[in-house]
């Protein structure tokens, strides 16, 4: 018997490299190319290996996720226009349309925004009344409000260093910045996850914490003119940026993620006799949810994970040790030793159901509380994103 | 009951309850209840705080609680021993039959135990046993399995597995965990409390020099683990740095010195900070070491690691002028002193002392004049004061160097506040084109000088009279003395002392006001008489003064009217200044971090091990049937038998496609 005709067919369910494969890789490169030649002098040894790491993460994602390699093309190309629209002078924000109305950071933003809470109705318009079409269109607007987030993102990267050379800074600086960041990770990890259970049920509920992290975010440039982009403090001048707070939301948006899906499975719980053509009928079996929220739990304790112990190793280098005790740090802990006892009762002891449901609603206070919280009741090191 | 002795019988179930779930879990979340303490409860603040804060008796509670040091209080440090001794419990316990069972094919599973399965499948072959055996075997290599096959008695099974990772997953997080706590403790300050409880250290509360300190205050050269601070001025050394313990510090000797030979501060446009650097120079007996440390660039020395903490004063040398502002001519005492000096000052009898505060060399802001293109402006050295009264009171004052340029005018500021909170309240003194505030001074020596005033006043009574030229105006002598009394009032109590005069010396509020207008005419000339008697003024002593002189005039009313409320005898004005920073280093020894850096070096892999390496089992048993066999598939997958339900459906049903 032939046994690579097994490998073979089992393999038929995964998609063969094709040539745009290739071609996308050959992006890739080029691009880490040109950016690691072109911006030598901005760049510490250990930021150009950051580059490279993340040309091999965006390269691998690329050709396991085509949607995602869809959506960083029009973000390239949408950043890209951008850097050519400005010209190298920041008033051209002012001056041209296309920047004015659409590609400045700041109206991206405001797109990203309008779009997300568009989507959140969408979702939940398909949910209520079962049409597809509205589901598509909440992936859509979700995909686009993720796009534009992303572009304002890199657009803002570049509007920092256009305001002066010396301010320019990769935005994920303070509280307003990672709270875009928030919304779009939390937005990619969650259309993961609809692709991988094809279902858009669910959809409505993740982006609600989504439209309320945008409705913080308005209220936060509106009332305190967060937008604007400020220096960077000394101690935030550090490769480790890159790699702590970017891991941090992934996290975060993890846990947002887990806690909806623990009010949707509440939902579907109290709906025992539901008709067959109820919202509740609609959302996934209870099985299903709870298996979405362990790997989401999953996914979000490897990162968080991942970004103390990069927090750790930063406070090393930056506040003379790799543990002090800071409000941040210390909620962080607890944030992990939370997470870390729900899935070990869930894991070992094979624990599931309503009770770990509220649970993981319940981490989302915690995990808010390390968030925000501590920026605004507590004070310590972490004052970067003080409200 | 068994033939086990109870001793024998009580220890396994400790050791299950140690190394139990359920245990674990209630650990974990005390662990985190624990801790939400220290961030509620600001952690090691001066004492003094906390007496304010809570009063004495709950300090006093508190304080035996340990909650001003949560972290290393004795209750917590039990939590996170009791979690480290149940993780090593529970390791010990599993490891053994982890790593065995890393081995185990369970190749001699019983066929009635595979078809309790959920996943298993049966299917017929035309190979006899052997082949379809060995056939099946290298599909489930060919997939990633180990394999080994067993031949029984009218059976042959295969037993295959893969994601052995998984397990070593368990064993990495967990050896982890206690590995980075036991480094933990060894860069904690446990062991310095332990000595600190047993009295054999204590902690030094005066600000004394170190020599003088006594050596129950000293920590050993050799201390393995600290994390100490010091501030060192430009151009000096230090050979020592401090550790803060409860409400004072212990000195912790170094075997080197530290010398810092430059401090720089780079700004912003906007005058935020932008790095901090230090030159320092290590000097050890056998070599010497220059380096460069910056925020995020801390420099390791052998197993010490110093890093850019904060910045101070080094005592920059100040020279200022005291211009006192009660005597009747322009009177200045110079002085010369560094930042954290203290001077008495001699005023009337009583002995005030001057505190030097802080000295700024740059003092950035916004700029909020339109005339000016920039969007930030400097405004300059600045140095800040305090002035207390022998009774223990004291007003805080922040006087700039240079004038600054407000509504086309120049002043000098000087900004006051009687308490730490408030918003400083500034005073406008009026200066000079080369910047000084003499002119105004002058002014303001005359308005004290009664008999120089009595002067000016009998040479201009027309000036005067005319002034008051209303019914029943009162003699020119009388007049003179009105203004001369007048200017007092308003000298010692401003605007609102004239005004209560007023109100209180009339019968009724219409001769109040009427007296209270005509009082200011006769101050205002009273004023303006005076100004113009000024030297600088003599020239036009037709009383016609210049729009310029006439602002002067008036900006210097508006300041002496100030003054009253400014409560201080002096305008200190600084006139030069030798800058002197000091670098305030952090300098710390950690044994424990290879221990901490080596656990997470585990948990990272053993975190994606755990949670994203699939453990898998299959089996297959063939059997002679019919010239050929028969063939029993099934699988486990621990955890995630969703996703395995699928995988094992296509693999099983696979094979069955492909079998002759």
């Amino acid at each position: 018997m032939n046994t690579k005709t097994l490998a073979q067919a089992l393999e038929q369910t995964k998609r063969r490299l094709q040539l745009v494969d290739g071609l996308w890789l050959a992006l890739v490169l080029f691009a880490l190319v040109f950016l690691s030649l072109n911006n030598r002098q901005f760049m510490e040894q250990s930021e150009l290996i950051i580059l490279i790491a993340l040309a091999i993460a965006l390269g691998y994602a690329g050709i396991a996720w085509t949607e995602l390699r869809r959506l960083l093309l029009v973000v390239a190309l949408l950043a890209l226009t951008a850097y050519w629209l400005y010209d190298a002078n920041l008033a051209r924000a002012e001056e041209r349309f296309l920047l004015r109305y659409f590609l400045a950071s700041q109206s991206a933003i405001a797109w990203m925004s309008l779009l997300f809470v568009l989507a959140t109705a969408a979702y939940f318009l398909a949910l209520f009344t079962g049409s597809a079409f509205a589901g598509a269109t909440g992936s859509g607007l979700t995909w686009a409000a993720t796009g534009l987030g992303l572009t304002g993102l890199l657009t803002r990267w570049r509007e920092s260093y256009l305001l002066s050379p010396d301010t320019g800074h990769i935005p994920i600086s303070n509280l307003y910045e990672v709270f875009i960041l928030f919304c779009i990770a939390t937005a990619l990890i969650y259309l993961y996850y609809e692709r991988a259970y094809r279902t858009r049920a669910l959809g409505g509920f993740v982006l609600l914490i989504i439209s309320a992290a945008v409705g913080f975010l308005l209220w936060y440039s509106l009332s305190r003119g967060a937008h604007e982009i400020q220096p960077l403090v000394p101690a935030l001048k550090s490769y480790w940026m890159k790699l702590h707070v970017p891991a941090n939301f992934v996290g975060y948006g993890c846990f947002s993620i887990a806690a909806m899906l623990g009010v949707a499975y509440l939902f579907k719980g109290s709906a025992a006799g539901a008709g067959g053509n109820s919202a509740l009928a609609r959302l996934p079996e209870r099985a299903d949810i709870d298996d979405m929220m362990y790997k989401a739990i999953a996914l979000g304790f490897a990162f968080f994970t991942i970004a103390t112990i990069l927090g750790a190793l930063w406070a090393a280098e930056a506040w003379g040790g790799y543990w002090s005790w800071d409000p941040k740090e210390t909620w962080a802990l607890i944030v992990w030793l939370n997470y870390a006892a729900w899935l070990h009762l869930r894991m070992s002891r094979g624990w599931r159901g309503a009770l770990m449901a509220v649970w993981a609603i319940a981490g989302l206070f915690v995990t808010l509380f390390a968030f925000l919280g501590v920026n605004m009741f507590l004070s310590g090191l972490h004052s970067y994103g003080e409200l | 009951m068994p033939a086990t002795s109870l001793p024998r019988f009580a220890a396994r179930r400790f050791f299950r309850f140690i190394s139990s779930m359920d245990l674990a879990i209630a650990l974990l979340v005390a662990l985190a209840l624990a801790s939400v303490i220290g961030t509620v409860l600001k952690q090691n603040e001066p004492y003094q705080n906390y007496i304010v804060k809570f009063g004495p008796f709950w300090h006093g509670v508190f304080e035996r609680m340990g909650l001003y040091d949560v972290y290393s209080s004795p209750w917590f440090l039990f939590i996170l021993a009791f979690l480290i001794v149940s993780t090593s419990v529970c390791l010990c316990r599993n490891a053994p039959r982890i790593l065995a069972a890393l081995r185990q094919y369970q190749e001699d599973m019983e066929e009635w135990r595979l078809i309790s399965l959920p996943n298993h499948s049966r299917c017929q072959t035309a190979l006899p046993p052997d082949e379809a055996a060995d056939a099946v075997a290298a599909c489930f290599r060919r997939l990633g399995f180990r394999t080994r096959s067993k031949q029984q008695a009218g059976k042959i099974t295969v037993a295959a597995m893969k994601g052995a990772g998984n397990r070593l997953g368990y064993l990495f997080t967990h050896l982890a965990v206690v590995i980075i706590c036991i480094g933990g403790l060894m860069d904690s300050n446990a062991p310095l409390k332990l000595r600190h409880l047993r009295g054999e250290l204590q902690a030094e509360t005066r600000s004394i020099p170190i020599s003088e300190i006594p050596e129950r205050s000293k920590l050993p050269v050799d201390n393995p683990s600290f994390r100490a601070n010091v501030l060192i001025p430009e151009g000096r050394a230090a050979r020592a740095a401090f550790v803060n313990l409860k409400d004072g510090y212990l000195v912790q000797p170094l075997p080197f010195a530290i010398r810092l030979k430059d401090f720089r501060v780079e700004h912003y446009a906007n005058g935020q900070p932008k790095s901090f650097e230090s030159d320092l120079i290590i000097r050890a007996a056998s070599e010497t070491l220059e380096q460069t440390i910056a925020v995020n660039h801390p420099l390791r020395y052998r197993d010490y690691a110093i890093y850019q903490a904060s910045f101070g004063d080094g005592g920059s040398k100040l020279r200022f002028k005291l211009h006192d502002l009660t005597a009747p001519a322009p009177r200045a005492n110079e002085q010369t002193a560094t930042v954290d000096q203290t001077l008495p000052l001699q005023h009337d009898g009583e002995t005030r002392r001057l505190e030097l505060v802080e000295f700024r060399k740059h003092n950035i802001f916004e700029n909020d004049d339109p005339a000016l293109e920039k969007k930030f402006r400097d405004y300059g050295p600045s140095v800040s004061f305090k002035l207390r009264h022998p009774d223990g009171r004291a007003r805080e004052y922040l006087n700039y160097m240079h004038p600054i340029m407000l509504e086309g005018r120049e002043f000098l500021l000087s900004g006051m506040r009687s308490a730490p909170g408030e918003e400083f309240e500034y005073l406008h003194l009026p200066a000079d084109d080369d910047g000084s505030p003499a002119r105004f001074l002058r002014f303001l020596a005359l308005l004290n000088d009664e008999q120089t005033l009595r002067r000016i006043y009998a040479d201009n009574q027309e000036a005067l009279v005319s002034a008051e030229a209303g019914d029943g105006a009162p003699s020119r002598q009388a007049l003179s003395a009105v203004a001369l009394r007048l200017i007092k009032l308003f000298r010692d109590g401003g605007f609102p002392t004239l005004r209560e005069t007023m109100a209180a010396s009339g019968p009724d509020a219409a001769t109040a006001q009427t007296l209270s207008a005509a009082s200011m005419k006769i101050l205002w000339f009273g004023l303006q008489q005076a100004f113009l008697a000024l030297p600088e003024n003599q020239g036009n002593a037709g009383g016609e003064l210049s729009e310029q002189a006439l602002r002067f005039l008036q900006d210097s009313i508006v300041a002496v009217a100030a003054l009253p409320e400014y409560g201080s005898p002096y305008y200190l004005q600084l006139t030069d200044f030798e800058h002197v920073e000091a670098t305030g280093l952090q300098i710390t020894r950690s044994p424990g971090i290879k221990w901490v850096y080596g656990g997470f070096a585990m948990l990272i892999p053993g975190v994606f091990l755990l949670l994203y390496m699939p453990r898998l089992r299959l089996w297959a048993v063939a059997k002679p049937k019919e010239g050929g066999s028969e063939l029993l598939m099934a699988g486990v997958r621990v955890r995630h038998a969703r996703d395995f339900h699928r995988y094992f459906a296509q693999v099983s049903d696979t094979i069955k496609r492909l079998l002759p």
